[in-house]
């Protein structure tokens, strides 16, 4: 059976890699690339959407993925 | 989340606002905020500082979060477009520059100490409660007003966009941020095109 799942989507063009998402993860799945964008680890990610909601750029979306 | 100690850095960069309402020359500690992030971007490539250290930052998620004084609206398109983060970094850069000529012609004797803080590149208030004359060349406090100046104007505009979009919108265009990022471009662009 085909499962969707719910996980953050990064606009790397808009992202100004501030760190906010980071502080607001609780699975502490974000990280900030080498200083230029934010990265999503989708194994730990669970599209709770709370880096979405606080990030300043509105850079993140929640997207379903299949899995 | 667990707290570490530098999620307190909020309050020295409230402190470093209040302190330049008594005396001006605290201004030289706000350098730290430029060359701490700039050093550690080129040195480390990364953007430590905005990620953990920013007090500013900290203390607009603070005000903006905690205190419920923002309206958590969406930054318009146009602030986050490269155009305008660049823009405003040279703008700054020039605003920076001009304070810095300023300095030098208080230092070369040229032109004497003006006791005022500018905000909004602009407005030039009366500031000299904060200056209680020292042993040091005029120059010295004439960077400090300068400098103070440009700390209180961006806090200023920060501030605003803070009440309007999200609590840390300061950082979409905040100038020190903009240029770290692009240094860390710059600088990791084996792995990265600009």
């Amino acid at each position: 059976m085909e499962r969707k799942k719910r996980k953050a989507f990064i606009n790397t063009s808009d992202c100004v890699a501030c760190g906010c998402c980071i502080k607001v993860c609780p699975r502490n799945a974000m990280e900030i690339w080498k200083g230029i964008m934010a990265k999503v680890d989708f194994s730990k990610c669970v599209g709770c959407g709370k880096c979405a909601k606080e990030c300043p750029a509105s850079a993140i979306e929640i997207q379903e993925v299949v899995s | 989340m667990k707290k570490h100690w530098y999620d307190y850095l909020w309050i020295v960069s409230l402190t470093y606002l209040i302190l330049g309402f008594f005396n001006i020359l605290f201004a030289w500690l706000g350098l730290l905020c430029f060359f701490i992030p700039l050093i550690i971007s080129i040195s480390k490539g990364t953007k430590s500082y905005c990620n953990r250290y920013c007090g500013r930052g900290q203390l607009f998620n603070l005000l903006g979060g905690r205190f419920g004084l923002s309206r958590r609206k969406d930054i318009p398109k146009w602030m986050k477009s490269k155009a305008f983060r660049y823009g405003f970094l040279i703008f700054f850069f020039i605003m920076f520059f001009q304070m810095l000529w300023n300095t030098y012609l208080v230092f070369s004797n040229a032109q004497n100490l003006k006791q005022v803080v500018t905000l909004l590149w602009t407005f030039k208030v009366p500031w000299h409660w904060a200056y209680h004359g020292t042993l040091i060349h005029p120059g010295v406090a004439q960077f400090a007003f300068g400098f103070y100046s440009v700390m209180l104007t961006s806090t200023i505009l920060g501030f605003i966009t803070m009440l309007l979009f999200k609590p840390r919108s300061w950082c979409v265009y905040c100038p020190m941020g903009t240029m770290t990022q692009l240094i860390c471009k710059v600088k990791n662009k084996k792995h990265y095109k600009i």
